[in-house]
C-alpha cells in the first residue's frame, strides 16, 4: 500500500514571536523549524501501518520554502521511504485550500491509498488543509484521530470530539486522518537512520508537475492574513478580600459571566 | 446582505453557542430577519426549530433522518450544500466547535469559499471583509481578510461575540435529505466523556489544587466541581511531591502546559514554574488564604479565602447555573 503522509514545517513551540514593525510578517526568531508536532504523529502511523502490513511505502510530501526539505529528511530518517518538496515559490500567500489543492494533485498523481496528517498545524493553527485535502480528492475523511487500525480496505478510527467524547468510525479507503498526540508514541530518529536518509530519493516538484496552471492557483487564493499583532497585555486582576466568602464567591461568577463570558 | 448559519445540535439539544452565530448574523444582515436563515441537522429535530424564534432567524432549513442522528463529515456536508443552493448566502457561518471545525473546511472545498477559521472579532464593516483570529495558541493575533468575490465563511470561537434580542419567526422549512447515506464513512459507537476523564492539555476549563490541598482525599473537593464545570483536574508540583496528585495531573514546566478558557488556581501559591504551564489561560482566578500569592499576580479574579469553604459554594453556585 502506498501511504502518503502530509508535512508542514513550524516554529518549535517555545519561539520567541514577535511581528515586524510594519506588522506584516512574523519574526519567528532564531529557534528555526520543526516538523509540526502533530504531522510526527502522522509519520510514526503510517510506519507502524507499513511494518504491520510487511510491504509498501511510505512517502513524504511537504508544500513549503527550500528548507522544508530538511524536515522531510528528518521524516526520511524516521523511516519514511521517498520525499517531495513541493515549492511554494510564487505562491508563499497561499491560502489553505490552494494548499489542499496542490496536495490533492500530488495525491492523484502518486496514487496513494491512504493519506495522513496531523491534525492540525501549531502555527496557524486552522485544522483546514487535511480535511479540504479529502474533500477535493472525494474521500472520506476522519480528524482528530487517537486509534487507528487497518483491516483490508477499511480502518476503524477513533476520534476526539469535546469533553472526552469520542466517536469510533468505520472507513472504507481511500482516506485521509488527522493524527492527533494520543494516537502513538513517535520513535526517535537513530544516526544510522540520519545517515541512510541522504541517501533516499527526494524529490523537488512544482505544482504544475501534477498538471496544475500556477497562475490559475494564484487567482483562486480567497483568504490572506494582512497583519499580525501580540495579544493585549492582561489588566490587573480584581482580587476580593475581607468579605464574606459566599459574597465574594457570587462576585466572581457573576464577573466570570458577565464580564469574562465563560460560564 | 444574506448570512446562513450552521446551528449545532448534539443528542437532541441545541448547542447554545450556535445563538452567537445568529447575533452576528443578524448584526452582519442589519437586523432583517428575512435576510437570515439558519440549517439544523439530524434525528427528529424539527421540535428545537420553536427555540429560535426571536433569535433574529427569519428561516430554518431542518434535514431530519434516522441517519443523520450522529454527525458525518460526508451527509453533513450535503445537506449544507443543499441549503446554501437554496438560500444563496453571501456569508456561511458556525462556531468553532469540534464539530464546526470539521465541517467548514469540507464545506468550504466543496464550494470553492474563503474561509476563516476561529474568529474572536469580525471587522465592523458592511460587506464582512474579515476578521482577527488567535495563532500559535494565542501568542499571536492575526488580522485575516477574503480576496475576490464568492461565498465568505467562517467559525467565531465560542464566547466571544455578544447574544443581541432579536425578531424573526424561525419558520421551518424542510430539506431534502434523499441519497445522504455514504456507506464509506459510518459511525459505529459514540462514547460519552466524564468530567474527570477529560485530558488535562485539551481541556477547555481546568481547576486545579495545591499543597493547600493537605491531603489526596481532599481532591474530591475539587473533583465535585470540575464535574459541574465538565473541567479537568490538574495539580501544581508540591501536590504532587507531596503525594496527594498523581504525576500527570501536574500543571508547569516540568509537567503539562495549559491553555484553557477557565483554569481555576486552588490553594496553588504560584511558583515561576506552575504559572509556565498555565499563564497562557484565557481567564485566571485563584483561590488562596495569602493575600500575598504569586498566583493573584496573574488572576483575573481571585477571592482571599481558605479553598475548602470557597470551593463548595463555588460548586454550588455553578451547579445552580447550569440547571437553570
Amino acid at each position: 500500500m502506498k501511504i502518503m503522509v502530509l508535512l508542514k514545517q513550524t516554529p518549535p513551540t517555545e519561539a520567541k514571536l514577535k511581528p515586524t514593525a510594519d506588522g506584516r510578517s512574523l519574526d519567528t526568531g532564531s529557534a528555526g523549524f520543526i516538523i509540526n508536532p502533530y504531522d510526527e504523529f502522522a509519520i510514526e502511523e503510517a510506519l507502524r501501518i507499513r511494518e504491520q502490513l510487511g510491504a509498501g511505502e511510505v512517502v513524504i510530501a511537504s508544500f513549503g520554502p527550500a528548507d522544508a526539505r530538511e524536515r522531510i529528511l528528518r521524516a526520511l530518517a524516521m523511516g519514511a521511504d521517498r520525499g517531495l518538496l513541493i515549492s511554494h515559490d510564487g505562491l508563499e500567500d497561499a491560502d489553505s485550500l490552494t494548499v489542499a489543492k496542490i496536495l490533492a494533485a500530488a495525491i492523484r498523481t502518486e496514487a496513494a491509498e491512504l493519506v495522513l496528517c496531523g491534525k492540525q498545524a501549531i502555527d496557524d493553527d486552522n485544522m483546514h488543509t487535511g480535511v479540504m485535502t479529502a474533500e477535493i480528492l472525494d474521500w472520506p475523511h476522519v480528524n482528530v484521530v487517537t486509534k487507528m487500525e487497518l483491516d483490508g480496505t477499511k480502518v476503524r478510527a477513533e476520534r476526539e470530539t469535546e469533553g472526552g467524547r469520542t466517536e469510533l468510525c468505520e472507513v472504507t479507503l481511500p482516506a485521509v486522518f488527522g493524527a492527533h498526540k494520543a494516537l502513538n508514541t513517535p520513535r526517535y530518529v537513530s544516526v544510522p537512520g540520519v545517515m541512510k536518509a541522504r541517501k533516499k530519493p527526494l524529490e523537488q516538484k512544482n505544482p504544475a508537475d501534477f498538471g496544475l496552471d500556477p497562475a490559475a492557483l494564484k487567482s483562486s487564493i480567497r483568504v490572506l492574513t494582512e497583519a499580525f499583532e501580540l495579544p493585549p497585555e492582561k489588566p490587573a486582576g480584581r482580587i476580593f478580600r475581607d468579605e464574606a466568602v459566599d459574597v465574594m464567591v457570587d462576585q466572581v461568577v457573576r464577573l466570570l459571566r458577565e464580564e469574562a463570558k465563560i460560564l | 446582505m444574506k448570512a446562513l448559519v450552521f446551528i449545532e445540535q448534539r443528542d437532541g439539544r441545541l448547542k447554545s453557542s450556535s445563538c452567537e452565530a445568529l447575533s452576528v448574523a443578524a448584526g452582519l444582515c442589519g437586523d432583517s430577519p428575512g435576510q437570515v436563515a439558519g440549517v439544523l441537522i439530524g434525528r427528529d429535530v424539527a421540535p428545537l426549530v420553536s427555540a429560535l424564534k426571536g433569535k433574529g432567524v427569519g428561516k430554518v432549513y431542518v434535514a431530519s433522518h434516522d441517519d443523520l442522528e450522529h454527525y458525518n463529515s460526508l451527509s453533513y456536508t450535503r445537506v449544507m450544500e443543499r441549503a446554501v443552493s437554496a438560500f444563496q448566502p453571501d456569508v456561511l457561518l458556525g462556531m468553532a466547535t469540534p464539530m464546526g471545525r470539521d465541517l467548514f473546511p469540507r464545506l468550504a472545498a466543496r464550494l470553492d469559499a474563503g474561509l476563516l477559521t476561529d474568529l474572536t472579532a469580525i471587522c465592523d464593516d458592511q460587506d464582512f471583509s474579515g476578521g482577527v483570529k488567535p495563532m500559535y495558541a494565542g501568542k499571536i493575533l492575526a488580522r485575516v481578510r477574503y480576496q475576490g468575490s464568492g461565498l465568505k465563511m467562517a467559525t467565531l470561537r465560542p464566547n466571544v461575540f455578544p447574544l443581541r434580542e432579536g425578531a424573526g419567526d424561525a419558520v421551518p422549512e424542510v430539506l431534502d435529505v434523499s441519497g445522504l447515506k455514504d456507506e464509506r464513512l459510518q459511525t459505529i459507537e459514540v462514547r460519552q466523556g466524564r468530567g474527570g476523564q477529560i485530558d488535562l492539555a485539551e481541556a477547555t476549563r481546568v481547576i486545579s489544587g495545591g499543597r493547600a490541598m493537605g491531603n489526596a482525599e481532599n481532591f474530591a473537593v475539587l473533583h465535585a466541581c470540575a464535574e459541574v464545570l465538565q473541567a479537568a483536574v490538574g495539580a501544581s508540583r508540591a501536590a504532587v511531591d507531596a503525594g496527594y496528585a498523581s504525576h500527570d495531573m501536574q500543571v508547569g514546566q516540568t509537567g503539562k502546559t495549559v491553555n484553557p478558557g477557565l483554569y481555576i488556581a486552588c490553594g496553588i501559591s504560584g511558583a515561576i514554574q506552575h504559572l509556565a504551564g498555565m499563564k497562557t489561560s484565557r481567564v485566571i482566578v485563584a483561590i488562596n488564604t495569602d493575600p500575598d500569592a504569586a498566583i493573584f499576580s496573574v488572576a483575573d479574579y481571585g477571592i482571599v479565602a481558605d479553598l475548602f469553604e470557597a470551593v463548595p459554594l463555588l460548586t454550588e453556585k455553578l451547579r445552580a447555573l447550569s440547571d437553570s
